[in-house]
């Protein structure tokens, strides 16, 4: 009887586990039945390529290549900003500061991390954009600039905790070995600390970029929304999450424009998929090469 | 060896200003938010409902609903998250299956936050026919927090020490009785801290609600869960993007910031509280 | 009176993965006797004492060869509940490892499991057990307090109560005082010399000389087999084998 109790237990147990599993395929399922409707009216070429959105007009015309340079532009922007921010802050906490401002610094960026976008979203409307309409003369501070700003310093603790984890990583003995042969603290920082944790880091910047890709309510707060390819980062520009989330509510249901908007929730989908992909892979590399399991 | 002093103090000096401009954007945020919101809070603020299209009076409905949301969403992911790290720490450490369940929990942990109110919109609200609502709102954010759920009790599970697995096990109890009584026990205060941190998360949340929860006005409270409710992020982005007199409506946005900033720091707090306490009494 | 055999082990081979962990082992575990098993460290022993009571199905990717039994019955038989022999043949392990509870929770926690739910019985026993354990005029006072307050000693003592709270028929003892100062290993040999009377036992250690000192019958491990098996006290003043004779006269090891 008790053994009955115990192998029912663990097969309940195993079925809730695939529930991530379910989640996961159910989510691909539903961004391919209600994505690819869109091909049948508008090839893939002229979708992904199309220079055009203008998803209510009559006719409407479904060219995602404006929101596709928008994300592209915004996200490499946040990438010049989380990348020196995190990696720096990373670098700086672990190498250099004493253990008073350690304990001090850590937790304040898990608070940075922990700030809902739609507050930095808030924050970039009323501070940021503000100030980069004056400092630059601008018609509107809601552009590609502002959003990328704000988009890296929401990034930036993500890639500032990765990094860090990959600098633990690398064992004393490295740095021991350096400074006994004469080596100051920065050469050996820069010729034997980062190189060994390169790949770490590298994992660090690839989920940085996964998640300014991903990110919704910022862009779709600061970006400006205007569908068209930027020209510069000073251009008010509309990057493919804001559009889902802008447009969603009014795409009737069944219609082009809504199986349009899952078709570019798709491509996102896969995108994400694959650098989170990719940054395992890395990760893994990293890990066995530093001589570490598991 | 002068030149690479120098070398040096530039070097330092560079990192240290990457960490000062990341602390300076941290006190900004919490500066604007605090400084400007705090005008906004007052005890009519929190305890009463909008008035005049959303120009004056309070925001109580979009409190309470990013109550309700929040509590949904943990009410189906905890179980569902618990019985998940269960089985992968303690019954099936490895195989074929399990290597893809973890596969698939670090995917899911990087689907972008709109995907999943896309996925929500498309499965809850129209095909199971939830409609816009607390329940399909709930089981969205749910979704999302599952892999963090699953993540941190993963961990907590993995820090009891395994001689205590055995010395339950040589006595004669099951594996369910030790997971029960003792290795869930002792994991507790780390599962915990887990929750917690993803009660934060989920509170905040907004790309997920937009299409499956989230409504703009309401003078009432929900009364089902198959009600549409306020929720503070969403509000923060509806004062901002629409209505009609910016100027009363971003001053009501701050102290709805405030607020949603004081939750989820608040409730952030507590579980770094609770991670210290166990990390001094471990040690 | 001849001695009679509680425990047979016959035939064991064991693997971790590739790895040949124990080969051909047929040794008795006799009722109402200690039986030591030593070795140098590595050769076996601790894994031989863990197929005792089925605890080596904890770690994944072994395989079992060979039958033990236990009142003759096969103890890996498919129809036997791995549980059920724990219940019948408990351990104390190298570490004491009481749980984050009271003393008094820890050694009902034994009882519970098994089904024990009279306040008034867990209450005797859990005495009985201290008293049996030599540990109750110590902490009498405060039962009620966190187990993990205790001296190593006495942790240790507190896990042999709970396990004798069970009362099982045989108990197994993984190198019971490898952690523990001096003092407290000499109360723990003088318990295992009384609770013999009432149990079997089967205690692995490093150390020759408690072998030598609490011990019926003892057996030799070296790189996974069993050289020696025999009374103590041939072991100790006249082993047969010449490797037997080297360990236990210090030569290696």
């Amino acid at each position: 009887m008790a053994r009955v109790k115990e192998k029912a237990i663990r097969w309940t147990l195993a079925a809730l586990a695939f529930s991530s599993l379910i989640f996961l395929v159910g989510i691909i399922i539903v961004l391919f039945k209600e994505g690819l409707p869109i091909f049948k009216a508008v090839r893939p070429g002229d979708f992904i390529f199309g220079k055009f959105w203008y998803p209510t007009y009559d006719p409407p015309e479904f060219g995602i290549f404006p929101l596709i340079m928008a994300s592209m532009w915004v996200t490499l922007g946040a990438l010049c900003v989380c990348v020196p921010l995190g990696v720096g802050s990373a670098l700086y906490l672990n190498e250099i500061a004493g253990f008073k401002q350690r304990s001090l610094l850590k937790p304040a960026v898990e608070v940075l991390a922990s700030i809902p976008s739609v507050v930095y979203g808030f924050f970039g409307m009323v501070v940021v954009a503000p100030f980069v309409q004056n400092l630059l003369k601008l018609d509107t501070g809601l552009c590609a600039l502002t959003a990328s700003i704000i988009l890296g310093v929401m990034a930036t603790p993500t890639v500032c905790s990765i990094a860090e984890d990959a600098l633990n990583c690398v064992p004393n003995s490295f740095r021991e070995a350096s400074f006994a042969v004469g080596a100051n603290r920065w050469q050996t920082l820069t010729q034997v600390v980062i190189p060994a944790a390169g790949s770490g880091i590298s994992t660090a910047v690839i989920l940085g970029i996964s998640r300014a890709i991903g990110e919704t309510m910022t862009v779709l707060m600061v970006a400006g929304g205007s569908a068209v390819i930027p020209k510069s980062f000073l251009d008010p520009v509309r990057p493919m999450t804001s559009a889902i989330a802008a447009e969603m509510g009014e795409a009737p249901v069944g219609g082009l424009h809504y199986h349009s908007l899952f078709a570019i929730a798709l491509i996102l989908f896969i995108v994400t998929f694959v650098f989170n992909i990719i940054a395992e892979l890395v990760s893994r590399k990293f890990r066995i090469r530093l001589g570490q399991s598991g | 060896m002068k030149n690479g002093h120098i070398t040096q103090k530039i070097g330092f000096s560079a990192l240290f200003g990457c960490m000062l401009i990341t602390m300076f954007f941290l006190g900004a945020i919490i500066y604007f938010t605090v400084v400007r919101g705090i005008g906004a809070i007052s005890w009519g603020f929190l305890t009463q409902v909008p008035r005049s299209g959303m120009t004056e009076g309070g925001v109580a409905p979009a409190i309470v609903g990013t109550l309700y949301l929040t509590a949904g969403s943990i009410l189906f992911a905890l179980p569902l998250g618990l019985a998940c790290a269960i089985y992968l720490c303690e019954y099936s450490p490895r195989g074929f299956f399990v290597n893809i369940i973890r596969m698939s929990i670090n995917n899911l942990a990087g689907v972008p936050s709109v995907v999943f109110g896309l996925f929500g919109l498309a499965v809850f609200v129209k095909f199971m026919k939830f409609g816009i609502s607390i329940l399909s709102g709930s089981l969205t954010l749910g979704i999302l927090v599952l892999p963090i759920i699953i993540s941190a009790t993963q961990e907590a599970l993995m820090a009891v020490p395994h001689s205590l697995r055995e010395a339950s096990l040589a006595l004669g109890a099951s594996k369910w009785e030790t997971i029960r009584k003792i290795v869930l026990p002792s994991a507790l205060p780390g599962i915990l801290t887990g929750v917690i941190l993803s009660i934060g998360r989920v509170a905040g949340e907004t790309a997920p609600i937009l299409f499956t929860a989230a409504t703009f006005y309401s003078r009432r409270y929900p009364d089902s869960v198959f009600s549409e409710v306020m929720a503070l992020p969403y509000h923060i982005y509806a004062l901002m993007t629409e209505g009609t007199h910016p100027e009363k409506q971003t001053a009501i946005a701050y102290g709805c910031a405030l607020i949603l900033m004081v939750l989820v720091l608040g409730v952030s707090a507590i579980a770094v509280y609770i991670r210290q306490r166990q990390r001094i009494q471990n040690a | 009176m001849p001695d009679n055999a509680k425990m047979k082990a016959e035939k064991v081979d064991f693997f971790y993965g590739p790895r040949h962990a124990l080969k051909g082992i047929d040794l008795d575990i006799c009722e109402n006797r200690v039986t030591a098993i030593i070795g140098p460290s590595g050769c076996g022993k601790s894994t031989f004492i863990r197929l005792l009571n089925r605890m080596n199905e904890l770690i994944p990717n072994t395989i079992l060869k060979g039958k033990i039994s236990l009142d003759g019955r096969d103890i890996f038989d498919p129809s036997v509940d791995p549980v059920e022999i724990r219940r019948r043949v408990g351990m104390v392990f190298q570490k004491p490892n009481p749980f984050p509870k009271s003393i008094f929770e820890n050694i009902a926690y034994g009882l519970k499991v098994n089904g024990v739910s009279s306040r008034k019985i867990i209450e005797e026993r859990v005495v009985k057990s201290l008293q049996e354990a030599a540990l109750w005029h110590e902490i009498k006072d405060r039962i009620n307090d966190n187990a993990l307050k205790l001296s190593g000693g006495q942790q240790q003592r507190l896990c042999i109560a709970r396990c004798l709270a069970v009362e099982p028929e045989v108990i197994l003892f993984d190198e019971p005082c490898a952690s523990l100062d001096p003092v407290s290993t000499q109360k723990i040999e003088e318990l295992i010399l009384q609770l013999k009377k009432d149990y079997t036992i089967a205690i692995v250690t490093h150390n020759m000389q408690q072998a030598a000192r609490v011990s019926d019958y003892t057996g030799f491990f070296l790189l996974g087999e069993l050289i020696e098996f025999d009374r103590t006290q041939r072991i100790f003043t006249a082993p047969s084998d010449k490797r037997t004779e080297d360990y236990v006269t210090g030569r290696f090891g």
